[in-house]
């Protein structure tokens, strides 16, 4: 293998130690300031685990979805990164461990839950044949267990690939990735239903778990183009990664930036515009008090600054704009999460304090230390597969 | 042939790496002026030839902005200025159903405007030839070959240099392209003055016709003669009958076709006397009194006439129709209440026939029967 390596100039090289010490200091601090808001407020500190999950979910699912369509179009120019995304899709795995404290604070979270409200509720009454606490019990663990047995089936094929180079097992991944992409369809819209729609169980939209699906594959683009370019510029993947290739994922980026708008805005013209009250109330409410400061910032947020940050050729290849835009699409992520969940916690004024800083602490905490795990003696790019060296040539 | 004016020296290579080789010496050696001809788009052709970021991108920029612009004005201006609607409860300026359409003209004008700059900047449009077309080099080059040329424009040209450079790189078939002299002299049909003026007096010719056609024909004689007629339109005012109704009100004492006027309007008691119920006591008759009972008499009287309205008190509660008085009440009283109505019990003798209703108050004799059965029923 050695002579195919010198060839597309990789050689492997663990990630520093320092990385791991880094992550573990953070999940630490972020650990104990999360435990502590469990004593403080459990509720709100449920609310803000419930963001944790969802923006987990975002980039861990989101990556095998970026993964599975590698696979299904054929595509080369992201194959040389492709391990970099497996290897953070791997925090699916911590998924059901993060869910934990959700599930236990589900009567807080989730008014559907108490029996005495629904009775009597015409509306909760007929939708409680979906929204029942076994029945969601069941779609949890199933989700879950699917996304898992993906990963670890996808993970293990293209992990075999680096030593045999075996080219049917590309083939193999293509049909598994085929198999998971109406998975993915249907997970994703069902989680985004369950987890989120449901905290106000009066309120439907039937664009939501496209909407939920676009910032997921924000997420998950912006979490791997932070740890390609990262990792490329300390040397850690090939010399072949060129600004072609960063190109191409900045386009995406900006692809998907407007694509989450154009949902957004689809959602909420269809909604303004029926003026039903049963539809309309969800919106007013994030228009209640200081929640209207943050809805108009949620169109700056996660579609102004990212858009016009990525809006021409060469802000797409400037490692360090595309570094700095990943980083603040992730960061639009949550805040969009913020804004679907939180104001069923605190209807009247938005609310922020040390809690909502100590999650997405302890979020960055675990990406590091699950991203230096995982990736422990692993090949950074794939360097069986059979797509690599095109992918490496791969020019615009 | 010194009357030949020499656009450029041309040659063929026949490979794309040759070619994208001989591109980057070329614009290393200094010359600006030199395109590259091939079958089709070569990567990294740019980079070789040193080609600055195409400029088109602002043309776009400025014609998408000024789309918007234009888009956002136009929608103010109909729907807040020229002719304000309400539409459902919405603000006049209802900017978020205004995103669509800037969004879509936005789209529109930068596309096509790109286009359009492309083609006049870029091709020099009206120019409709290029020296370059119908030569041997170009055959070759639209088919399996790769070319390059240097323009004569290009301030380092110098014919002899050209060629021994051109013949360094390796090209094939080196060869000299000139101006056509018939194309250099014959000007560019677009500019020329007939043809404008003729464009001119399309122009106004035709948009003067539609104009004169819809806005003046129309209303002259012998083309007015349909929309001016001697009758009365809508929202006007006879001026042939003295009241101003072009329509004449029926005689006193005209009947709809299909109905009777009932005749004992605010008179119960000859009603009570004089009408007797002329239904055959049949399912088909019960049934058809208990589908319209339950449909307009059940909300206030109950279903089974006990006057426990589903109203829940935004309605005063009825008596019971199983009262002493009403039980005795004769058919046709009942079928009075129902046709004439009863003090604030409403008339229902627009929405049911007089077969219904009377259908209505066989069903209520039975739901009295149900609760106070006779001896007779017994047999
Ligand atoms: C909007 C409610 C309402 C509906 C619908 C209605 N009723 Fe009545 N009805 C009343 C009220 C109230 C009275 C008592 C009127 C009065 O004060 O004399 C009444 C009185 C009567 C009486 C006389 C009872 C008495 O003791 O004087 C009869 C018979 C009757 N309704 C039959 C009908 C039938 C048959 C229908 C269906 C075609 C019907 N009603 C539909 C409200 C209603």
């Amino acid at each position: 293998m050695s002579s195919e390596e010198t060839n597309i100039g990789y050689s492997k090289k663990e990630l520093p130690g320092s990385l791991g010490k880094i992550g573990f200091a953070i999940l630490g601090i972020g650990l104990v300031v999360v435990i502590v808001s469990f004593f403080v407020d459990h509720t709100r500190a449920a609310f803000n685990n419930l963001i944790m999950l969802m923006f987990l979910t975002s980039v861990g699912v989101g990556g095998l979805f970026l993964i599975a369509l590698e696979y299904i179009a054929g595509a080369v120019w992201s194959t040389p990164f492709r391990r970099v995304i497996e290897i953070i899709t791997g925090i699916v795995i911590l998924l059901p461990v993060i869910a934990v404290p959700v599930y236990l604070n589900l009567h807080d979270l989730f008014h559907w839950t108490h029996e005495e409200v629904v009775q009597g509720d015409y509306s909760l009454e007929s939708k409680s044949g979906y929204l029942n606490v076994s029945f969601f019990t069941i779609r949890v663990v199933v989700f879950f267990a699917l996304w898992i047995l993906f990963y670890l089936l996808l993970r293990k094929n293209s992990l075999s690939q680096d030593v045999t180079g075996d080219q049917l097992l590309t083939k193999k991944n293509i049909r598994l990735s085929a198999v998971f992409m109406p998975v993915f369809a249907v997970t994703i819209t069902f989680s985004s239903i369950d987890w989120i729609m449901s905290l106000e169980p009066h309120w439907f939209s039937t664009i939501f778990g496209v909407y939920y699906f676009s910032g997921t594959v924000l997420a998950a683009l912006a979490a791997g183009t932070l740890a390609i370019i990262m990792l490329n510029e300390k040397g850690y993947l090939t010399k072949g990664l060129v600004k072609d290739h960063y190109y191409s994922l900045g386009a995406l980026l900006f692809a998907f930036t407007n694509f989450w708008a154009y949902i957004a805005f689809s959602q909420f013209l269809l909604i303004w515009y029926a003026n039903l009250p049963e539809e309309t109330f969800w919106f007013l409410q994030k228009w209640e008090g200081s929640w209207m400061i943050i809805s108009v910032g949620l169109i700056f947020v996660h579609f102004i600054v990212p858009y016009f940050g990525l809006l021409s050729q060469p802000s797409k290849m400037d490692p360090k704009r595309l570094k700095l835009m990943s980083i603040w699409i992730l960061f639009a992520h949550w805040y969009d999460l913020y804004w679907l969940v939180m104001p069923t916690f605190s209807k009247e004024e938005a609310v922020f304090g040390w809690m909502e800083v100590a999650f997405p602490i302890l979020t960055v905490g675990i990406v590091i230390l699950a991203f230096v795990i995982i990736s422990r003696k692993k090949n950074l790019i794939p360097v069986g597969d059979p797509k690599l060296k095109r992918g490496l040539d791969f020019r615009l | 042939m010194n009357d030949k004016i020499l656009y450029g020296y041309t040659g063929v290579f026949d490979s794309p790496d040759e070619i994208i080789r001989a591109a980057d010496k070329t614009a290393e050696e200094g010359y600006k002026k030199f395109d590259v001809n091939t079958p089709y788009p070569v990567h990294g052709m740019d980079k070789a030839m040193k080609l600055p970021p195409s400029k088109l991108g602002y043309a776009a920029l400025v014609f998408g902005l000024s789309g918007t612009v234009s888009a956002l004005l136009l929608m103010f201006w109909i729907s807040v200025i020229e002719y304000p609607i309400v539409i459902g409860g919405k603000p006049f300026f209802a900017f978020p159903a205004f995103v669509p359409v800037i969004f879509e003209v936005t789209v529109l004008a930068a596309s096509i405007a790109t286009v359009v700059t492309m083609i006049a900047v870029f091709f020099k449009f009206p120019n409709l030839s290029h020296p370059l077309h119908d030569t041997e080099y170009m055959k070759k080059v639209s088919s399996d070959k790769y070319g390059l040329c240097i323009q004569a424009e290009d301030e380092n040209f110098n014919e002899n240099n050209v060629k021994g450079f051109l013949a360094g790189l390796g090209a094939k078939d080196i060869s000299p392209v000139y101006y056509d002299s018939e194309e250099i002299s014959v000007k560019h049909v677009l500019l020329e003055p007939k043809f404008i003026g003729i464009l001119i007096v399309a122009a106004v010719v035709t948009s003067g016709t539609v104009y004169f056609g819809l806005n003046k024909l129309m209303f002259m004689v012998p083309f007015n003669w349909m929309v001016d007629q001697e009758k009365t339109v809508p929202q006007e005012a006879s001026t042939f009958f003295a009241d101003g109704f072009a329509m004449r009100p029926p005689v006193n004492g005209t009947v709809m076709r299909g109905t009777l006027p009932y005749q004992f309007k605010g008179n119960p008691e000859d009603a009570g006397k004089f009408l007797k119920n002329p239904l055959p006591q049949t399912e088909e008759n019960f049934t058809l009194g208990k589908m319209k009972y339950d449909i307009y008499c059940s909300p206030c009287h109950g279903y089974f006439g006990e006057g426990d309205s589903r109203l829940r008190g935004q309605f005063p509660n009825p008596p019971s129709l199983h009262s002493e008085k009403l039980r005795n009440w004769s058919d046709g009283s009942i079928y009075h209440v129902i046709t004439d109505g009863q003090n604030i019990m409403p008339s229902y003798e627009t929405q049911l026939t007089r077969q219904e209703r009377w259908a209505t108050v066989l069903y209520i004799r039975a739901l009295q029967r149900s609760l106070n059965a006779k001896e007779s029923d017994l047999e």
